[in-house]
């Protein structure tokens, strides 16, 4: 396979990058954007052949207001901010989101008592919305929650957004802004010299003055790279069920367990999506790759499952999913300049990183000016890129008449489940960042995502993929 | 939005919609809304013999079958809209619909779902794992094979034994695949004795009974699938690269459920009365939607025997008569039709159809109604999980349309 290089500039690889961010993840992409809104060459190096394809697709997808962030601590600080920048930008950039609030329950005495601290810690991270609410009005909120709700925590301003098209809204808007992004591309070690960092990866070398790591579970070894030894990643695994649309209905709001010291526990929650969802477990592992959903697993959220909301387990299942969140020994992001060797550590970015991306990357540039760079803002910078809308709550596509008048082939439903259309599914094969796989595809368009997992349609879209943005006009389907 | 009318609607255009839609088109303006790029339904992707044989009394292969079944529509006057997907429900009898001809609501006088029941996938059956290329449904894989022309694999697993697990076993052999194991959770095979001894024995594979899929290997293909025998716990681990998850019907109720239609317990399929109707005035439910799963044929008679309910709704006749719902005793899973709302009308084909989850050699039912027995019958041929169990509807003929709520079970 050839080095799938997407560029907003037609010119190739500058020799020296002004900077180079390693991880395309959420975060990675973040800072991509915001980086080149300065007058700065930048590149991205990702070593999957897609973005947002590794921690940053498989979460929760809620916009924390960091609420129950330790005060004091720069994952609070970070998660209030983020959770004010991003609520900004998805609209302009149609990234789905939905306030629908959450609300913390109550079930045992010695968590009834908890809820009054945990408004007094709402304050003291700055978020002043919280309301302690009794049993009563947690059933009239949420009236299908099992027995025995003794009362509850309502947090108005918590949302739910779509981790996947953030993720592609920053870095589509970085490429057109000029960003180098490389995909396809592992970073094996670091050089760093006196003006330029040498950075080797599988397709060669890469040179830049400044270096941002942002590798997720990869940190800790680049970050051993330059001979530091400060943290190591240990992957805590989260396993997730997803119910079927169908149950939507069933709950309102991001119903959230009192968390505990054994971490913040299992959650119903309804998705951008319109499906519910049950999860996540929490369990630290050894293997950084391993998604694997698990028979223990997937039986412990059953069990708690049945006490938080019984009707919705007799709910069709459409998933399961398992994503890894790259905890660390220290209690809080574990965030370094290293000015001189201009190099940025942005390791440690937990469970929260969605919430912190953009203001994670305002704290890099913020960083990089402490370090005497002085970055100067570009001009001229293209508008926001507006996002296909594949959230539940705004008009998609098959909805939209004069749209299907001027183009029949949002007319042209392919998966039926979630009702996606040949137009989209073009559309996304000639985005600026494409799909490569199957799954990427999945991920653009929700193709394949819905209750039948692909029984009607999986062939299909798969003839599609293959075919690319060529494909456009021709069916893959022969005669019947 | 721009709204359509036509007398009768037909959601799916599968055996049991076309066939219905030929019987009506006749004197009415018929219209079936089928989401595919062909009409025919399921037929379409099986390519093996199998079929017609009860309505149209010979032996052809699914894609034949749906040719003929869209043919006879269409020359009979059928308004056939492919592409065409109702989406929701916008008022009593109307309908939203997209198409690459547009968006719009299409109103009728009488609506009739026939949008049929697929197989479970993996994740509704809660298996644990890698989630890897190469776990398919019977249904995908026909259509990967027949529709697509691709290729599934070389060595599959398939779980389940029903006929429609044979019927992946033949697909996959077509296809170069070899099916080293089938397995079942169940304590025999399901599928019809003679059928599973021949098949057995041509296909050669082996079944392996009370096992379950525990978890599958493989980041990027299968490599492997685990699997635990459910009386000894025992896990062993059977290299593969394809695995095809078989039967475990789930009827497709999404409008169904939508429309706020009552759904019978078992089946999660619309309650229907012996004339097909729904609790949803107006709205009809045919074919495997209603039983997940029988024949194609069965299916079809479905079709021919709405038309009837269906024009007296069009002539402005209601006939109501009783209230009753039919229930079922475990090991019964469903009984469709599941309400009488009239005592004077017998089911499609004169047959009630019932799931069992248990193996009986000899089926023996009996009806009971305010607690005492209405009926008895003995038929000559078993209960077997895995396809429908047909009874005659002699088994209710003394039910007395005041006497409230009728029982079957099985014994
Ligand atoms: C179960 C679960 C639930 C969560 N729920 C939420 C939530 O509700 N809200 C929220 O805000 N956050 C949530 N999170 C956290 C959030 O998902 C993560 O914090 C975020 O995705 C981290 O993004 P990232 O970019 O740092 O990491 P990643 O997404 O892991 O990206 C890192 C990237 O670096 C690449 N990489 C690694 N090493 C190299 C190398 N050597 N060379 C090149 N590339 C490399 C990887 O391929 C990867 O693409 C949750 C996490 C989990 C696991
Ligand atoms: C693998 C397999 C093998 C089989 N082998 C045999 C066999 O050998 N012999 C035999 O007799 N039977 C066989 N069957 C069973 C047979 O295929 C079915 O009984 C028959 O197709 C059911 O007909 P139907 O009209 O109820 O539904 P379907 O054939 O499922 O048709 C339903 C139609 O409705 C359409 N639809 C659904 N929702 C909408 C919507 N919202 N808008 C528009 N259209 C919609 C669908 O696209 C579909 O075309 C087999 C089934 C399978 C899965």
């Amino acid at each position: 396979m050839s080095p799938v290089t997407w560029s907003g500039a037609m010119n190739g690889s500058p020799e020296v990058f002004d900077v180079v961010v390693i991880g395309g993840g959420i975060v990675g992409c973040a800072v991509a954007r915001e980086l080149t809104g300065f007058e700065l060459t930048v590149g991205l190096i990702e070593a999957r052949s897609d973005i947002g394809d590794v921690t940053s697709k498989a979460n929760t997808a809620i916009l924390h207001t960091g609420f129950d962030a330790t005060p004091g601590s720069l994952e609070s600080q970070l998660v209030r901010r983020g959770y004010e920048l991003l609520s900004a930008y998805a609209p302009t950039a149609g990234i789905p989101i939905e306030r629908t609030g959450a609300l913390l329950v109550a079930w045992t005495d010695e968590e009834l008592t908890t809820l009054p601290k945990l408004a007094d810690k709402a304050r003291q991270n700055g978020y002043e919305h919280a309301v302690l609410v009794d049993a009563q009005e947690v059933y009239r909120r949420e009236p299908r929650l099992g027995p025995g709700a003794l009362g509850g925590l309502a947090i108005p301003d918590e949302s739910i957004i779509c981790s996947w098209t953030s993720a592609l809204a920053y870095v589509t808007e970085a490429v057109g802004r000029g960003l180098h992004l490389l995909l396809d591309q592992r970073v094996t070690g670091l050089e760093v010299n006196d003006s330029v960092t040498k950075i080797q990866t599988t397709r060669g070398a890469v040179h830049a003055r400044w270096v941002i790591n942002a590798a997720g579970h990869g940190a800790d070894v680049i970050d051993r790279h330059l001979g530091y030894d400060r943290f190591t990643v240990v992957p805590r695994k989260g396993e997730l069920i997803v119910f079927d649309k169908l149950a939507r209905e069933l709950v309102n709001s991001i119903v959230l367990p009192v968390p505990s010291s054994l971490g913040k526990g299992v959650l119903v929650s309804p998705t951008i999506y319109g499906n519910v969802m049950l999860g996540p477990t929490s369990e630290n592992i050894i293997d950084r790759s391993d998604t694997s959903t698990t028979p223990a697993g997937l039986e412990f959220l059953f069990e708690k499952g049945v006490r938080i909301m019984p009707t919705l387990l007799t709910e069709e299942i459409t998933a399961t999913y398992a994503g890894l969140r790259a905890s660390t020994e220290h209690d809080d992001f574990v965030i370094d300049l290293d000015g001189q060797r201009r190099y940025i550590l942005l390791g440690g970015i937990r469970s929260t990183g969605l919430t912190a991306s953009m203001a994670l990357a305002e704290h890099v540039v913020e960083l990089m000016n402490n370090a005497g760079e002085m970055l100067a803002p570009r001009s001229g910078l293209p508008p926001v890129p507006r996002m296909p809308s594949i959230g539940q709550a705004t008009e998609r596509p098959f909805q939209d008449a004069p749209r299907i008048d001027l183009d029949a082939e949002y007319g042209r439903i392919v998966c039926f489940c979630e009702r996606v259309s040949r137009g989209e599914i073009r559309d996304a094969l000639e985005s600026v960042v494409p799909p490569t796989d199957l799954d990427g595809l999945r991920r653009r368009t929700r193709a394949l995502m819905g209750r039948c997992q692909g029984f009607y349609c999986a062939a299909e879209v798969e003839a599609l993929l293959d075919k690319g943005a060529s494909g456009r006009g021709g069916h893959p389907e022969e005669t019947s | 939005m721009i709204t359509q009318r036509c007398d009768v609607l037909i959601i799916g255009g599968g055996p049991s919609g076309l066939t219905a839609a030929a019987n009506l088109a006749g004197d009415h303006h018929v219209v079936v809304l089928e989401r595919e790029r062909f009409g025919g339904g399921i037929p379409r992707h099986s390519d093996h013999t199998g079929y017609g044989i009860r309505d149209l009394h010979r032996v052809m292969s699914g894609p034949a079958y749906a040719k003929r079944l869209v043919d006879t529509a269409l020359a009979s006057g059928v308004d056939l809209r492919t592409e065409s997907m109702m989406t929701s429900w916008i008022g009593e009898r109307s309908v939203a619909v997209t198409s690459p001809q547009g968006r719009y609501e299409l109103a009728a006088t009488a609506i009739i779902l026939a949008t049929g029941a697929r197989e479970r996938p993996r994740s509704a059956r809660l298996v644990a794992g890698d989630r890897p290329a190469g776990v398919f449904t019977t249904g995908a894989l026909q259509n990967l094979v027949h529709l697509h022309h691709r290729s599934p694999g070389s060595k599959a697993v398939v779980v389940g034994s029903e006929l429609v697990s044979w019927s992946a076993v033949l697909t996959l052999r077509e296809a170069g695949c070899e099916t080293v194991e089938m397995i079942t959770d169940r304590e025999r095979s399901e599928s019809y004795a003679a059928f599973h001894h021949v098949a057995k024995r041509v296909l050669s594979t082996p079944v392996s009974t009370l096992t379950r899929v525990r978890r599958i290997v493989g980041r990027d293909r299968v490599e492997a699938v685990e699997l635990e025998h459910l009386a000894s716990g025992a896990v062993r681990t059977v290299p593969c690269d394809t695995i095809v998850f078989t039967g475990d019907w789930i009827p497709d109720n999404e409008l169904a459920r939508l429309g706020g239609i009552e759904l019978a317990a078992g089946s999660l399929a619309p309650a229907v009365d012996t004339t097909l109707r729904t609790s949803r005035p107006g709205v009809f439910a045919i074919g495997n939607l209603v039983h997940p799963v029988d024949t194609a044929d069965v299916c079809a008679q479905d079709g021919h025997h709405v038309a009837q309910g269906v024009r007296e709704l069009l002539h402005g006749r209601q006939n109501e008569s009783a209230n009753i719902a039919i229930t079922v005793d475990s090991p019964l899973r469903w009984v469709s039709p599941s309400r009488i709302w009239r005592v004077d009308v017998a089911p499609a084909r004169r047959r009630l159809l019932l799931w069992t989850d248990e193996y009986r050699p000899v089926a023996k039912l009996t009806a009971t109604q305010a607690d005492g027995v209405i009926g008895r019958i003995t038929l000559p041929w078993p209960a077997a999980p895995g396809r429908v169990l047909r009874v005659p509807w002699s088994l209710l003929a003394n039910v007395d349309p005041d006497g409230g709520d009728v029982g079957i079970r099985l014994g």
